[in-house]
């Protein structure tokens, strides 16, 4: 009994000679699968990247629950909070401490003239909150030195700064990089300025007593889930959500609510069909092309089966070329894009997933050819 | 006009067809290609199957190989019957049963005589070296043991129609049906083909049928059955033959010129 696609049969070879015996057809179809995956590739990576940055600031802050306003969409959708909360927040059982952050756009004037819009992002820096990261000059407790901010060194020439010590005004009031980042971008593209807590009320306006966030602190053994509940029935007019529940908020509103990754998704989408139109013309006409043979097949006895194994193998095959090569140029994007405002993402699971849907292409692709295979008269070798 | 004759009552046969009526096309176009074509090949023999373009044979060969299932009438190759199988059925029927040689050898030309002759096998889901050896010792049988390696673009007509040839024997069919073998091949390379293909028929576990329109080929034959016009018109035996079997006969005069060709042809072997 035949295994089904065993590599010992001649169906894989007979695939195999019938792609490499027309080069171009071979090319034309490769560049297909190429250009399809390279543009999924992109359009995933995109939305991917997207979605992490959109959760950056989310996912670098230490908290276990956070308190929002209600109804905030995303980290970056505040509303001031009233201090009173964080001390009721403090009262409840289970909870250790209670930090606020206070975020808001600004405008940075630049030394040399002109103004540029920051996002100011402001916590208390003798206790854990949100404070920057990938520190690659200076130190975070730089921050308590009033006039002290941290940038990152993406947008140097954006803020008309050169490194540490650089100065420049923020409402009228002086500011002076004493911590440098590497890697902190915002996806709106408009700087973030890391600051102390009072230093950022006073770069947004917010008064004395408000915040955007509070940021909780469990108590040892605390359990979040009934800390939450209780948080939630003392507070009034915020919601507590735990990290994961505010960093998801945050990415359904960028992805979903804005419609930003529904149209990276029907790029991808727009990519797997053309890519799989492509692949299945061509071996579609391969098919067409070698039809003889498949009649003759069909004369000397192969089964369906087995007639199904030399197209697919030939789908098969095609999409390893394929996937290979648009990998490669994926990788290369990947490093390219690594550093700019909108990195594409490639993960190991993506990879994976994307040859999947690779072979899912190449395989579907197949369909019409076995179609046509399927009704080939095996009598039509007499007349041949 | 039209002979119809009895067709030949062995338990042994091969291949059997009884009163096979094939109507091909529908409406207007519809035509009746075989009315009712009796016929058996018995094992050990080679059976020409002559007549003028048109008359059925191709059809003939079809329905008797499992290609095509007959319209009306029957069809039993080694006892198993292809009324109401469908394409799998049939394929699984050619594939246990018959070999195929074609006139224009349909060869696969990006397989080696080896793989191609091996694909035979390996369409019968065997694979392995067992596979290779007999693929090896069916080119051999057709004298091409030394052209494994060789695509068809290598090999002489001959050759190629010789792998196809092995290709049919390979997988031990019990009916081997040709179409035109010789057609495509000059006198020499027809002349080696049939003695190739009557070596086979005299396996007693064999039956071949040639179709042909080549007189030449004529003395290879122990049997000639005559088609036209979608009627078995005729069937003629060898001198050794007549007697012995019980089938057929009943045979037109064959008085054209082309017949008193044949007919001398015979006689010469």
């Amino acid at each position: 009994m035949a295994k089904p696609f065993a590599m010992s049969s001649l169906a894989f070879k007979l695939a195999q000679r019938n792609l490499f015996h027309d080069r171009l057809r071979l090319v034309a179809t490769v560049v297909g699968i190429v250009f399809s995956i390279v543009l999924v590739t992109v359009q995933l990576g995109l939305y991917f990247g997207f979605g992490r940055m959109v959760t950056t600031m989310v996912d670098h802050a230490s908290g276990d629950l956070w308190i929002i306003p209600a109804g905030a969409k995303s980290f970056e959708d505040p509303s001031p909070l009233d201090e009173r909360n964080r001390f009721a927040a403090l009262s409840v059982n289970g909870v250790f401490d209670v930090t606020a952050v206070v975020i808001g756009f600004a405008e940075w004037r630049l030394p040399g003239g002109g103004t540029t819009p920051v996002f100011v992002v402001g916590s208390d820096v003798r206790a854990p909150g949100l404070h920057p990261w990938n520190v690659v000059a200076g130190s975070t407790d730089a921050l308590a030195i009033p006039t002290t901010v941290a940038v990152d060194q993406t947008y140097f020439e954006r803020l008309g700064v050169k490194g540490l010590g650089a100065t420049a005004e923020i409402r009228d009031q002086k500011v002076e990089v004493a911590v440098i980042t590497k890697g902190i971008r915002s996806f709106t593209t408009t700087p973030y300025v890391f600051t102390s807590l009072d230093r950022a009320r006073a770069y947004t306006g917010t008064a004395a007593n408000k915040a955007a966030f509070f940021l909780v602190h469990l108590a040892p053994k605390a359990n979040v889930s009934s800390v939450q509940k209780r948080l939630q029935a003392n507070l009034t007019d915020v919601e507590v959500l735990t990290q994961a529940e505010f960093r998801e908020r945050s990415r359904t509103f960028w992805l979903f609510d804005t419609g930003a990754g529904a149209a990276l998704f029907a790029g991808a989408l727009l990519g797997v069909i053309v890519g799989t139109v492509i692949v299945a013309q061509t071996l579609y006409s391969s098919t067409k092309d070698h039809i003889n043979e498949f009649a003759t097949l069909r004369a000397i006895g192969s089964s369906g089966r087995y007639i199904h194994q030399v197209i697919i193998w030939q789908a098969l095959l095609n999409a390893v070329i394929g996937f290979t090569i648009a990998a490669s140029i994926g990788y290369v994007i990947v490093d390219q894009t690594a550093e700019s405002a909108l990195p594409i993402v490639m993960t190991p699971a993506l990879t994976i997933g994307l040859f999947a849907l690779t072979v899912f292409m190449c395989v579907t692709s197949a369909i019409a050819a076995i179609i046509k295979v399927m009704r080939i008269d095996p009598a039509m070798v007499f007349t041949q | 006009m039209t002979i119809h004759t009895i067709a030949t009552q062995q338990s042994t046969a091969v291949l059997e067809a009884t009163d096979v009526v094939k109507v091909l096309g529908s409406g207007a176009g519809q035509v009746s290609a075989l009315k009712g074509v009796s016929l058996s090949l018995a094992p050990g023999e080679l059976t020409l199957l002559m007549g003028p373009s048109g008359s059925g044979k191709t059809t003939l060969l079809s329905v008797l190989g499992c290609m095509m299932t007959p319209t009306k009438g029957s069809v039993r190759i080694c006892g198993h019957s292809t009324k109401g199988a469908g394409p799998e059925e049939l394929a699984k029927l050619r594939r246990d049963h018959i070999g195929y040689v074609f006139q224009s050898y349909h060869l696969f030309p990006t397989l080696n005589a080896l793989d191609n002759v091996r694909l035979a096998l390996d369409v019968r889901g065997e694979h392995g070296a067992a596979a290779v050896a007999r693929a090896k010792g069916a080119l051999a049988t057709v004298g091409l043991a030394h052209k494994l390696k060789s695509y068809p673009r290598q090999l002489s007509g001959g050759e190629q129609q010789r792998v196809a040839i092995a290709r049919a024997i390979v997988g031990k069919a019990a009916a081997i049906l040709a179409d035109e073998p010789t057609a495509a091949l000059d006198s020499q390379n027809g002349h080696a083909i049939m003695e190739v293909l009557a070596r086979i028929a005299e396996d007693p576990t064999r039956a071949v049928l040639v179709v042909t329109h080549d007189p030449r080929i004529v003395p290879f034959a122990k049997r000639i059955v005559r088609i036209e016009d979608g009627c078995i018109v005729g069937e003629e035996r060898s001198g050794a033959q007549q007697g012995e079997q019980h089938s057929t006969i009943e045979q037109r005069d064959v008085d054209d010129e082309r017949g008193v060709v044949v007919k001398r042809k015979w006689m010469q072997r």
